[in-house]
């Protein structure tokens, strides 16, 4: 999943890029002053939730929880994710500084457009709806970033075309996994903290007077 | 903001070199402007001889900001594990590009030198960048970081989410791991099984639920001290005669390099692709 520094070709890192900035430009216009804190402690708690490593197979994964992010924060997630992507590479290491753009686009791209779509079905009709929509929310945001891995490879070199197929199917069983962490994590929310779902930040900032 | 650095993160607690080296003294501007362009100019190098090179700059300074030799060689080798596959299928995967490019053949299929001169490269550039990441920004305290993006222009919001998020997630992990001795106390155990992911989820949601309501206290306190949207951050100074030296010694050292790599004459050097 982590993009590595010299794997993808120029035009491939440089698009990406690109898209990337835009996309945080959309996140932080999104965001008013009084959802700064709230955006930066669920970024944090997101960061909390990508150390968790669940056990698959005889190995394990760690968590992206991508989907989630998407519907609770809108284009919010693109900055929120960025800095847990920053964080990552910054002080583990993992994924490459040249790609961050790439690594963030992949993410934060999935996780907003299944917010988008998957939003307006979340709160109506009954609990188990709710839990099925979140679940393919979950499972569809880490197909998509899969998917996106496995262009921009292909984009790169066909020589990574046998690469990008291993990927793909590898992460079968983490689209699975997010699947069912999604679902529960979303019927939970709504019955516990319905806001969460409701609109992506800025709508509960508009509820509230402004000190 | 508080004294709160990265080395409190539960996976990099023994991150923090006990000494500290030339590196340490330099301002986190130039740390992060050099392991940037480094990184850049780390991907741009054509062949395996520069990439080494590059490789062995990128020792020199980890050495130089006495680096821990076992978590960073534990660290780099994580990120080599990902690319092992990789390595192991890009000459079975690039066309040969004539009979002399034929390395071996296994289970009937061929392999090229070609491509594993491609994989080597990717190896020696990520590993390359990544030392130097590791030497020079993964050895900065949060507020050095923070402030450091500040001040090279990174918008302010996204300076905040970045400043708020590092101080608090550790305060996250916290409540993560109480969370989860609470479960642990009535038996839980985390299996490869729908019950424990639906468990996870609850879990997770949990934790996103008091992360909210944990941000809704701490947006009234910084109301009460003011806070408008502006977030002070402290303005670093003017940049020593050390940062410029290190500077012109990374430049002239990269030039050095970049000739070695792209000059005719020392082709030789650089006869594997």
């Amino acid at each position: 999943m982590h993009i590595v520094d010299g794997a993808l070709s120029m035009p491939v890192v440089a698009a990406s890029s690109v898209l990337a900035v835009g996309g945080m430009a959309l996140g932080l216009r999104a965001l008013n002053v009084d959802r700064v804190p709230a955006a930066a402690m669920l970024s944090a708690a997101f960061f909390v939730a990508s150390l968790v490593h669940v056990p698959v197979g005889p190995t394990s994964v760690h968590l992206i929880m991508s989907g989630p992010a998407g519907l609770i924060l809108g284009w919010a997630a693109f900055p929120a994710l960025f800095v847990g992507l920053l964080l990552q590479t910054l002080f583990f290491g993992f994924g490459g500084l040249t790609v961050l753009g790439v690594n963030t686009l992949n993410i934060a791209l999935p996780a907003v457009m299944v917010g988008v779509l998957a939003r307006p079905f979340l709160m109506s009709g009954n609990l188990r709806r709710t839990a099925i929509v979140g679940g393919l929310a979950s499972a569809g945001a880490i197909t998509s970033t899969a998917l996106l891995v496995a262009l921009d490879l292909w984009l790169s070199s066909q020589a990574f075309w046998a690469a990008a197929q291993v990927i793909l199917v590898s992460h079968i069983s983490i689209m699975v996994i997010e699947g069912a962490i999604g679902a529960a994590l979303v019927s939970f929310l709504r019955q516990v903290k319905p806001e969460l779902l409701m609109a992506p930040l800025r709508a509960t900032a508009d509820r509230k007077t402004r000190v | 903001m508080s004294s709160f650095t990265l080395q409190h993160l539960p996976a990099l607690e023994a991150r923090a070199p006990t000494e500290e080296g030339i590196v340490q003294r330099l301002d986190p501007r130039m740390r992060l402007v050099a392991s940037f362009g480094f990184a850049l100019f780390v991907v741009s190098l054509p062949n395996i001889a520069g990439l080494m090179l590059a490789l062995s700059l990128a020792l020199v300074t980890g050495w130089a900001a006495r680096l821990p030799l076992l978590i960073t060689a534990r660290r780099v080798l994580l990120v080599d594990a990902f690319l092992i596959f990789l390595l192991l299928m890009l000459p079975f995967t690039t066309p040969l590009a004539g009979p002399s490019d034929h390395m071996l053949t296994l289970w009937g299929q061929p392999a090229s030198w070609s491509g594993l001169w491609h994989a080597l490269r990717i190896v020696l550039t990520s590993n390359a960048v990544v030392l130097m990441m590791l030497a020079l920004v993964g050895t900065l305290p949060a507020q050095g970081l923070v402030q450091a993006l500040a001040a090279l222009h990174m918008p302010s919001h996204l300076v905040q989410i970045l400043a708020l998020s590092l101080r608090y997630i550790d305060i996250i992990r916290e409540e993560y791991a109480r969370l989860r001795t609470a479960m642990k106390m009535r038996a839980f155990q985390l299996r490869r099984s729908w019950h424990s992911y639906r468990c996870l989820g609850y879990l997770l949601a949990m934790l996103l639920v008091r992360s909210l309501e944990r941000s809704e206290r701490v947006l009234a306190a910084m109301r009460c001290r003011g806070y408008d949207g502006r977030f002070p951050v402290n303005q670093p100074g003017r940049l020593s005669r050390l940062d410029w030296s290190f500077a012109a010694g990374l430049t002239a050292t990269c030039g050095l390099i970049a000739l070695l790599a792209f000059e005719p004459d020392l082709r030789w050097l650089a006869e594997v692709h």
